[in-house]
């Protein structure tokens, strides 16, 4: 693909400059993690050279196992054995259409649901966790060193409840998330650049639990997506359980224990991976009560009890195209990801509707990961300004907030181009009101009680004025990971008050604060060590950058300006060199706000010359 | 951070005018995008970072009130201080509300009986309206300096979008 060449060449960093940074997908069945090894991106297996890592965390009596380990785990102690953790997160009890579906002791909580195990009552932030750090501690290991960064994907169509729970987990496993990437955009990353690919693509993904579709225009090394749409409880897992089902009702099975019920869906699974190779596929088990199994599942009743499954994505499908104004046949080509695209019955629905066969030339498991990892290559900086590529992502669901009567005002509507800042001004309905109660919800519908409220405020301390006086703005602002933050003002007197949108469905500050204290404790890993270490790469970051910008731009400082950032630049370096986490974490602050107006005038500078056409020639 | 002052048409170095050629917005779009995104500032200080989630959310704005024509129509008009869509005056012409009327009737009939084809005739006729609506707004703005008569026929064009989405949304009801 002809990449944007937009800057003066030779900027890309010596090798040994190079810093190590990874793409993390964390799947519902399976996880990855990726690199890029001399400008190729590689999947990063364990010492026994597996590249998947089972999602899977078992609370054993003798500690924590993830992966396969935890896996072997599922039939013999599955309260206790967490699978399928991605369903969960940034989900209450009430929104868990399945949950009976899983063996496990549910805790009905406030905005996520929790779950009790042998050594405690667990978060699904926490328990994803688990796994991130089981592969972070697998790339340390592979790369010797320390990662300075990591992007981690999500489904295209998480709410923000299920990114920020998402992003909780990465901190939590002592990753620095330089981006949540939408992994259908992870895979045209991955798949664009391979192929060299041009025009407008779908990309078709069926995970273990979630669905996504996008649909993405490929131009002079840009990446934008013009509409998604998804089910975020769709999956393979749900084909495994309809098998499931199947051989109970088949089968006459009694209700089953929780150890039986695990071992039928083992055995579900594998009769849904035979079918992709085979026309039928044997159905063999005996269970803890005595009673046998026997059955023979073939590919036609296999297609016939899914049908409504594999119906159920062609529907988002429809809508993507609908919302970015296009027919099947105008897309080039459909990218299929995610394992569940083996199956034979889901890539001949996929045909049909397009019109012409899917393209599957990508290894379905790994797609996502190695596009996260070529993203974070490109993020880390490790790539000279002119070779990167510039990706345009939208959200996946409308924001908005509640009105008078529960009605919904939509703010930013679905597949808006990310990051984005919209305000709305509203009024006082009462004489003399003094505060104003703000619902953010998420979603399609125009009523509050069918979306999702994702957090409410107030405003207080408006001046009392007449009914419709005052002038109340409000201002939606969702960054670049997808993470929405609210705020209001009142213009006339400048009363203020604004929320991340997180309190609600996330954990709080300090619920992270604790947990990764007691992480750090419960590893042998030294806390304070790895403090040290994160402030030191932090602070080399802001240092590099600031060297990198003045070299260029050191113009646009003058004298007083420029001994302001060289003594922030010098205290840093002193700082560096001493063991003090703190005073090295101030100095880097300071280096931040001494540079803030420099920031700024860069930008300024840059966007002059984009317009000059001065390093644009690849555009024109 | 980019300068707030400079309006959408200078942000992206065109000329104030209701027709362009919509290949130029992309390409201006992207070259701003590719120097003021967030991905460019990953590894940098948080100040970077918050100037470049400003900056960036800033151009998709002056885009998207550029690219779509009832938006860009508007915004051409509250640059020379005019309100097209004023609530305090928001009448339309009696000839054209009832034809939008009986469009509005046919497509309710069509979804009822399941009738996908009359959905999208009507559909079809829609947006030919739209499209000669759009080829008067240029003449209106970028030639005559019309800007009352131009803010009715901002009106119209947003009706009539309004009305194009509902239809292509009956058509998604009928399609699932």
């Amino acid at each position: 693909m002809a990449l944007l060449q937009i800057s003066e060449p030779g900027e890309a960093p010596a090798p040994q400059e190079r810093k190590l940074a990874v793409g993390i997908d964390l799947g519902t069945t399976n996880s990855l993690v990726a690199t890029v090894r001399n400008g190729i991106p590689v999947v990063l297996p364990d010492e026994n050279g597996h590249p998947l890592l089972p999602s899977i965390v078992h609370y054993g009596e003798r500690g924590v196992t993830v992966g396969l380990a935890a896996e072997a785990m599922q039939a013999l102690d599955p309260q206790n054995t967490i699978v399928s953790v991605k369903r969960l997160m940034g989900r209450g009890l009430a929104d868990l259409a399945d949950a009976r579906r899983f063996p496990y002791r549910f805790i009905d909580e406030p905005g996520m649901v929790k779950l009790a195990t042998r050594t405690g009552i667990k978060s699904p932030v926490e328990v994803s966790a688990e796994v991130l750090r089981a592969l972070r501690e697998r790339a340390e290991a592979s790369l010797a060193g320390q990662l300075v960064g990591a992007v981690v994907t999500v489904p295209a169509y998480f709410d923000d409840a299920q990114r920020q729970a998402t992003k909780d987990a990465a901190r939590l496993a002592g990753l620095d998330v330089l981006r949540l990437l939408n992994e259908p955009t992870a895979a045209a990353i991955a798949y664009g650049l391979d192929n060299a690919a041009e025009g407008v693509y779908a990309v078709y993904d069926l995970g273990g639990g979630t669905f996504d579709v996008s649909i993405l225009k490929l131009s002079r090394g840009v990446f934008e997506v013009l509409a998604t749409n998804g089910d975020s409880a769709l999956g393979g897992d749900d084909f495994d359980h309809r098998v499931f089902c199947w051989i109970i009702e088949a089968a006459r099975l009694a209700p089953l224990s929780p150890a039986d019920t695990r071992l039928l869906m083992v055995e579900a699974r594998e009769a849904k991976e035979n079918l992709t190779l085979h026309k039928s596929a044997p159905i063999l088990a005996t269970l803890a009560t005595g009673e046998k199994v026997d059955l023979t599942l073939t590919a036609e009743l296999f297609t016939a009890i899914t049908q409504n499954l594999v119906a159920k994505t062609l529907t988002p499908v429809r809508r993507a195209l609908r919302d970015a104004g296009l027919r099947p046949g105008d897309v080039n080509g459909v990218v299929m990801v995610g394992g569940a695209t083996r199956m034979p019955q889901i890539r001949k629905a996929v045909a049909e509707l397009f019109g012409a066969p899917p393209l599957t030339n990508l290894n379905p498991d790994q797609a996502v990961a190695l596009g996260a990892a070529m993203q974070a290559n490109v993020l880390a900086g490790n790539r000279a300004i002119g070779e990167g590529w510039l990706l345009l992502d939208v959200i996946p669901l409308s924001l908005g907030l509640e009105t008078m009567g529960g009605l919904v005002e939509k703010i930013v509507p679905r597949n808006s181009t990310i990051p984005v800042s919209r305000a709305q001004e509203f009024t006082t309905y009462k004489d003399g009101q003094t505060a104003m109660a703000i619902q953010v919800t998420q979603g399609e519908r125009e009523k509050v009680a069918d979306c999702r409220s994702l957090a409410r405020f107030e405003l207080r301390g408006i001046p009392p004025m007449v009914a419709g006086a005052a002038r109340i703005r409000v201002t939606f602002q969702v960054d670049a990971d997808g993470l929405l933050s609210v705020s209001a003002r009142e213009l006339t007197s400048g009363v203020e008050a604004a929320v991340t949108v997180k309190p609600s469905y996330g954990l709080s500050e300090s619920d992270i604060t604790r947990m990764l204290q007691e992480s750090f404790a419960h590893a042998a890993d030294d806390m304070a060590a790895r403090a040290l270490a994160e402030a030191q790469v932090e602070a080399d970051q802001v240092v590099a950058a600031t060297d990198a910008a003045l070299a260029v731009d050191a113009d646009l400082l003058d004298a007083e300006e420029r001994a302001a950032v060289d003594a922030a630049l010098a205290r840093v370096a002193r700082c560096r060199a001493e063991p003090d986490r703190r005073a090295l974490v101030a100095a880097t602050d300071a280096l931040n706000r001494a540079t803030g107006e420099f920031a700024a005038r860069r930008m300024n500078r840059s966007v002059g010359r984009a317009l000059t056409g001065r390093r644009i020639d690849a555009l024109t | 951070m980019i300068d707030f002052s400079r309006n959408h048409f200078e942000l992206f170095g065109l000329p104030e005018r209701f027709r362009f050629d919509s290949e130029l917005l992309d390409r201006a779009y992207h070259a701003l995008q590719s120097e003021v995104h967030p991905d460019r500032f990953a590894a940098e200080g948080d100040t970077a970072r918050r100037v470049a989630l400003q900056s960036s959310a800033r151009v998709n704005e002056a885009y998207r009130a550029l690219k779509d024509p009832v938006d860009r129509a508007q915004y051409l008009l509250s640059l020379r201080g005019i309100d097209a869509l004023a609530e305090t005056d928001s009448a339309l012409p009696f000839d054209f509300l009832e034809q939008q009327l009986e469009r509005r009737e046919a497509a309710d009939h069509a979804l009822d009986t399941g009738d996908a084809g009359a959905l999208e005739a009507l559909l079809t006729g829609v947006r030919a309206d739209c499209g000669a609506l759009e080829r008067r707004l240029a003449a209106l703005l970028d030639a005559d300096g019309a800007w009352a008569a131009a803010r009715m026929r901002v009106r119209e064009l947003k009706f009539l979008g309004k009305l194009a989405a509902d239809i292509d949304a009956m058509l998604g009801e009928l399609e699932a």
